[in-house]
């Protein structure tokens, strides 16, 4: 049995506003049948201020997916749309004293729900980049799907790259297995070989001239746009300026949930490249270098 | 909760997983923390009465088991290690022969042991199984062949209590010159056997199934099984399991033994019919469920029921809160996101796998502890249906997979 906080056990037994709400003008409709977990959350929404009258849930979940979907309807009633939209998924965890690292996946679907329930009251369709797989590191509540997306999207090869971007096997290490399996079989997907062991020592380097460390610098940056492309996004470099280099993330980059990940692993693979430590630094524009903003 | 619930005892229906230590075995084993401490290896008093009473733990296996001989038993720490050396020996006694036959719905001692070992090279044939966990045997008889070095299938489904027919299978491999081992930890114990008048070559079996203490288990080895250890050490078991013997879990496991033995008849009767009566009385009373695995040939104990639209955890904890105590095959009881992988062999639809509750009982069950839980879970399901986004008034919504359209599935 899991080890519930007296409120999730509070909020599983007694669920609040549990149930069909007649009157609701927003439904946000979220889950996956296969992992075992669905919510349907319902939202009166007063038209003239977009404030939420009322919400009830029904769920098809274990104890911490009802207690969730419980704790958020409470959490939101009264506040506005904006407001309700602020709630996050740490929030709904905190209301209900914690959640096992297990199950933190519940407090995402209520969430997710929120969002969807928010869109479909707005007339938009609410799309998920949310995709669900076996937990691995259950230290930091990864799944195989955030751990294979990252792979792919970074050319990872180990499991050391692997937790400079995911966090993933950072912690106790038990799911290091786990992680050498996902990249055995990434890498053969890709038509590459797995091998566990770690890298070859890193040889002394000698100073590198500036122009030498500015192509090494560019080779690096190449090196990653094309996966960056494939998901609508990009990477360009924008001046170098000592230990920092200023870059521009474009497209689905800009912006995106997964944006410090990937600057954290490209960052890592410069510092590979120069023999270094260095900053890479997200800027707004690539016209003026002289005038850089942090993004 | 009513105040008869909560003032009433404990319920315990999760004895394939594991089962109260048995009153005598305890006693039994408690000397042999105190006065009787010797090593059963050393050459004095101390270690000679201590070794004269694993040896006659060994009898009481030898003779539950219906084994030939008594040095066809080695004591392991558990099914777990059992399995693991089982295998692995067959694997080493021949390696010439690459490819390893079981099933899908094996237990993970099992599974996951030939998973690494498709990993480093070897070829495993899992067969399939139906909608009831049965076994096709003329697919088995296709893959038997020369190159197989084992054949490891459990005897009962943990989960279902689904019987594998495995003397069959065993007469099978040997007449193509393959081991056959079986994982036997839940049958053993419940089921009458003569080893000595089969083909099974291996089986393995946990003290903690049936009434012994946790930590001790037997591997049978048929004399003249080629054999080769899974710990090297000292000279103990004949040098066939190195490490001092766990001796209070060597005694306590030839008590349980001995007890398994003398309720074996009950086991087949009034508990068979304890968890008839379970079954019955659910099944009449709740819509949408079913009974899963084979139910005409099962273990007497085992009860697994799938009841559709609702989530497995959710019923325990609704259980347990009325003094109950089952299990699930749920995925949100381990932590994985999937259902039970025996649930999915036996393609279960998902709405109803996510919410099998198994039910196994033991001789320590009474028909009054079966009349309460058949009283309590007809409410259960119906206070979780009403939150089911698949469930409207006295039933299902008239098509579950339109009814509810997530954003992702």
């Amino acid at each position: 049995m899991w080890d519930y906080s007296e409120t999730v056990k509070d909020h599983f037994y007694n669920p609040r506003n549990a149930g069909p709400l007649p009157e609701a003008n927003a439904i946000g409709e979220v889950g996956s049948i296969s992992c075992g977990d669905a919510l349907r959350l319902m939202l009166k929404v007063d038209p003239d201020t977009e404030t939420i009258l009322d919400a009830s849930f029904q769920t098809f979940g274990c104890g911490s997916a009802i207690a969730s979907s419980s704790a958020l309807t409470e959490m939101i009633k009264g506040k506005t749309l904006d407001e309700a939209l602020k709630v996050s998924n740490q929030d709904i965890a905190d209301f209900l004293g914690g959640l096992p690292p297990e199950k933190m996946h519940c407090s995402v679907m209520g969430r997710e729900a929120l969002q969807s329930a928010v869109a479909n009251y707005r007339g938009t369709t609410w799309k998920d980049d949310h995709e669900e797989g076996e937990l691995i590191c259950k230290c930091f509540a990864i799944d195989s799907a955030m751990i294979e997306k990252t792979i792919r999207a970074n050319n990872l090869c180990s499991v050391e790259q692997v937790t400079h971007y995911t966090k993933a096997g950072g912690g106790c290490s038990s799911c290091h297995e786990g992680i050498e399996e996902i990249l055995a079989r990434v890498l053969a997907e890709r038509g590459e070989r797995f091998s566990p062991a770690p890298p070859p020592a890193k040889k002394p380097r000698g100073k590198l001239s500036t122009l030498e460390r500015i192509r090494r610098i560019e080779q690096v940056i190449e090196r990653a746009r094309p996966n960056l492309q494939r998901d609508h996004g990009d990477i360009e470099l924008v001046d170098v300026d000592g230990k920092h280099i200023y870059v521009a993330m474009k497209g689905a980059c800009a912006g995106c949930q997964m944006e410090a990940l990937t600057l954290s692993g490209v960052e890592q693979q410069l510092i590979d490249a120069l023999g270094e430590i260095v900053k890479l630094v997200p800027v707004k524009s690539t016209r003026s270098p002289s005038a850089l903003s942090p993004a | 909760m009513s105040t008869l619930n909560a003032l009433s005892k404990p319920i315990y229906l999760d004895n394939n997983a594991t089962t109260r230590c048995a009153p005598e075995a305890v006693a039994a084993m408690l000397p042999f923390f105190t006065e009787q401490f010797g090593n059963p290896s050393s050459m004095h008093s101390f270690g000679a009465k201590v070794a004269s009473a694993v040896k006659t733990a060994r009898a009481s296996l030898q003779k539950l088991l219906g084994a030939e001989y008594d040095s066809e038993i080695i004591y392991t720490s558990g099914g777990t290690e059992a399995d693991n050396t089982a295998i692995l020996s067959a694997l080493k006694a021949n390696p010439e022969k690459k490819e390893i036959i079981t099933t899908t719905v094996e237990h993970h001692a099992v599974l996951h042991l030939c998973d690494q070992l498709e990993k480093e090279g070897y070829t495993v044939r899992k067969l399939k199984v139906d909608s009831r966990g049965r076994l096709d045997l003329d697919e088995y008889q296709a893959l038997l062949s020369n190159k197989v070095a084992v054949v490891s299938v459990m005897w009962a489904n943990n989960e279902t209590g689904t019987l594998f027919p495995v003397e069959r299978m065993a007469e099978m491999a040997r007449a193509a010159g393959v081991l056959f081992h079986t994982d036997a930890v839940q049958a053993v114990g419940k089921l009458p056997m003569a080893l000595k008048h089969s083909a099974i070559d291996m089986l393995s079996l946990s003290g903690h199934k049936l009434h012994g203490p946790k930590g001790i288990g037997a591997l049978y080895l048929r004399r003249g099984v080629r054999f080769r250890p899974l710990l090297r050490g000292g000279g103990q078991e004949r040098g066939r399991r190195a490490g001092t013997e766990n001796v209070p879990g060597i005694v306590g496991l030839g008590v349980a033994a001995e007890l398994a033995l003398e309720h074996m008849q009950e086991e087949n009767t009034r508990v068979r019919a304890l968890r008839d009566r379970l079954q019955h009385a659910i099944l009449s009373a709740v819509p949408c469920c079913f009974a899963t695995g084979d139910i005409d040939h099962r273990l007497p104990n085992t009860l697994n029921i799938a009841f559709e639209y609702v989530e497995g955890e959710a019923i325990l904890m609704l259980l347990s809160k009325q003094g109950i105590a089952a299990s699930s095959g749920s995925a949100c009881t381990s932590g994985s996101l999937e259902p039970s992988h025996v649930m999915r062999a036996m393609g279960i639809p998902y709405t109803a796998a996510h919410g099998t509750i198994r039910f196994s009982l033991s001789r320590e069950n009474t028909v009054e502890e079966i009349d309460r839980v058949a009283a309590a879970v007809p409410d259960i399901i119906a206070q979780l249906r009403k939150l089911s986004p698949y469930w409207s008034g006295d039933g299902p919504v008239s098509d579950p997979a339109k009814a509810f359209n997530p954003s992702y599935a």
